[in-house]
């Protein structure tokens, strides 16, 4: 099912994704996931509410730790490190570190709402970098200007729209410039009206060759601009491939339930 | 009730395009005659009760008035104002680490921030207080000086005060830490922010938003509370009346004089509340 893209293509994988299990107590969340993302790539993961895929995106960047597998990005394993057969866990210092190469966009925004915008996107850049603030500053605006928001500096999160507070969180994620974006449904909490407008900033990340893994429902997005659909149900992969196979001649009976129900 | 909505409904053009003018119906609010007779009431009392206290000589005013400045009692309203000020700095210094202990990951640091704070909040603090007065009976040495020499009573009440408001300050400031938003801690993680700069930078300045009111209420009580330290003989604000009225009897003026100074800063201090939560209320919404 997944090919080690290496060998495929040639192509390094910027993700690669092994025989993962994560339990929350007694509950297996996720039950052995594999799976490969190259670099420049969106993977888009679709799945019913409670199948792990948030999980999923937490442990790529050790936000959970997985109990089982390992997750490398760029070539470097994630919250651990390879000493023959044992994998040690990283020290918090280290952990803190590797997550400035990974960016994640939450649902609901997680804006620091005593911070302004600008505040908020150099934050991390100034105090996790040690980048100098008036760099920090000229790259925020750079920023604002990409996601449309250039006047909005020094306004509060709760002054702006669900849909221009996910674009500042975009924002400061990439503040970082991490080789990786993760998006865990980053319009979910939006009115639909404000939906387009964060998808259209994802959408010019992608065109930009950003490497991205990205929950969400929207299926038109999925075809849009995914190079990899993901279906997950009850922690496993169910299916995988591009758009058109896996969301127009979907081999799984799942994956077809699934899609009837959101189309 | 009925009969008015019946003699209204029928008479009420569509309101929002009606023209303006005559047809314009006018609000009548209701008349609340109970509410006018309360208020006259109490206020007619109040003032009978402030004239009783005016005209009463037994309050000696004139007394009050000659002591309110002396030297004696602006140096014991200094020692009450810096001992205060001390003890909440000290006590909220302490308090923050021992609830950054207590959610801390640690077993045995919960379990020693928690037998603290129940050992501290479980005692009264007089009996706090004259235990450390006397510790010189269980350590009369400490690192070779006297204990009597070492700790003097200023700082008896410095330490006593200090360690009782620590335990209560931990419970404030670990309430307002859990305020805030689960994900604000996620999203300062995965921002690759230390656990420190994740403290002071992100959860502290929001947790302030539900610290500073029972901070403010322990700041009163503190300065009140403070008048505690009269019986280790420390001269604050009313022990330095206390000394004046075992001279010359005047028990009430001089009560009084501490009175007024004690609800004067108390009020100062109310004030300065009011304006420390509009700034912790920045950046949320209806502010600015
Ligand atoms: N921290 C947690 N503790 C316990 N259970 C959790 C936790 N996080 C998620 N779960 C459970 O794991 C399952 C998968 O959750 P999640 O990854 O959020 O699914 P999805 O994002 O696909 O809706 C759900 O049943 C959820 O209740
Ligand atoms: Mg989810």
């Amino acid at each position: 099912m997944s090919a080690p893209t290496e060998e495929a293509t040639g192509a390094p994988a910027m993700v690669e994704i092994r025989s993962v299990h994560k339990s929350f107590g007694a509950v297996e969340v996720l039950r052995g996931i594999d799976l490969s993302v190259r670099a420049g790539e969106v993977t888009v993961v679709l799945g019913p509410s409670g199948s792990g895929k948030s999980t999923l995106l937490r442990t790529v960047n050790h936000l959970e730790k997985v109990d089982q597998g390992w997750i490398s990005v760029d070539g470097t394993l994630v919250g651990y490190r390879r000493s023959g057969n044992k994998l040690y866990e990283l020290r918090e210092r280290e952990v803190l570190r590797q997550r400035t190469r990974i960016g994640f966009v939450f649902q609901n925004f997680n804006l620091f709402p005593h911070l302004t915008v600008l505040e908020n996107i150099i934050e991390a850049p100034v105090a996790a970098l040690g980048r100098p603030r008036k760099d920090a500053v000229a790259s925020a605006e750079r920023l604002l200007a990409r996601v449309g928001l250039a006047d909005k500096a020094g306004s509060y999160p709760k002054q702006l729209s669900g849909g221009q507070q996910q674009r500042v969180a975009i924002a400061r994620a990439l503040a970082l410039e991490p080789k990786l974006l993760l998006f865990d449904e980053p319009t979910s909490a939006l009115d639909p009206e404000l939906v387009g407008e964060v998808l259209d900033v994802i959408k010019d990340l992608a065109h930009a060759g950003t490497t991205m893994i990205v929950v969400t429902h929207e299926i038109g997005f999925a075809r849009e601009v995914a190079d990899t659909v993901v279906f997950m149900d009850e922690g496993r992969i169910v299916e995988q491939g591009p758009p058109a196979d896996v969301l127009d001649r979907p081999a799984q009976e799942r994956t077809r339930a699934f899609l009837s129900k959101v189309l | 009730m009925s009969a008015q909505t019946e003699t209204h409904a029928p008479s009420l053009p569509a309101p929002p395009d009606a023209h303006a003018g005559e047809s314009a119906p006018r609000i009548v609010p209701v008349r609340r005659t109970g509410r006018w007779a309360a208020a006259v009431l109490v206020l007619l009392l109040l003032a009978g009760a402030l004239v009783s206290v005016v005209r009463n000589d037994a309050f000696q005013w004139d007394v009050v008035g000659a002591y309110l400045t002396t030297d004696s009692v602006l140096r014991g309203l200094g020692l009450t104002l810096w001992l205060t000020g001390l003890v909440m700095v000290l006590g909220f210094a302490l308090g923050t680490l021992l609830a950054v202990l207590r959610l801390s990951g640690n077993r045995v640091l919960q379990a020693v921030s928690w037998g603290y704070i129940w050992l501290f909040r479980s005692t009264p603090i007089l009996v706090q207080l004259l235990f450390w007065f006397n510790i010189g009976a269980l350590y009369p040495q400490i690192l070779g000086i006297s204990t009597v020499n070492l700790l003097g009573p200023v700082t008896v009440a410095v330490i006593g005060l200090t360690l009782h408001e620590a335990a209560y300050a931990a419970e404030v400031v670990r309430g307002g830490i859990l305020s805030v938003e689960r994900g604000q801690l996620e999203a300062a993680q995965s921002l690759g922010l230390g656990p420190w700069r994740r403290l002071r930078r992100i959860v502290l300045p929001q947790a302030m938003r539900s610290i500073v009111p029972p901070a403010g209420n322990m700041l009163i009580g503190t300065l009140k509370g403070t008048s505690i330290v009269s019986i280790i003989a420390v001269q604050d604000l009313l022990y330095s009346v206390q000394l004046v009225y075992h001279r010359t009897y005047e028990v009430i003026p001089l009560l009084l004089v501490a009175t007024l100074w004690y609800v004067a800063v108390t009020s100062l201090l109310s004030l300065g509340q009011y304006y420390v939560e509009r700034h912790y209320a920045r950046g949320t919404a209806g502010t600015r």
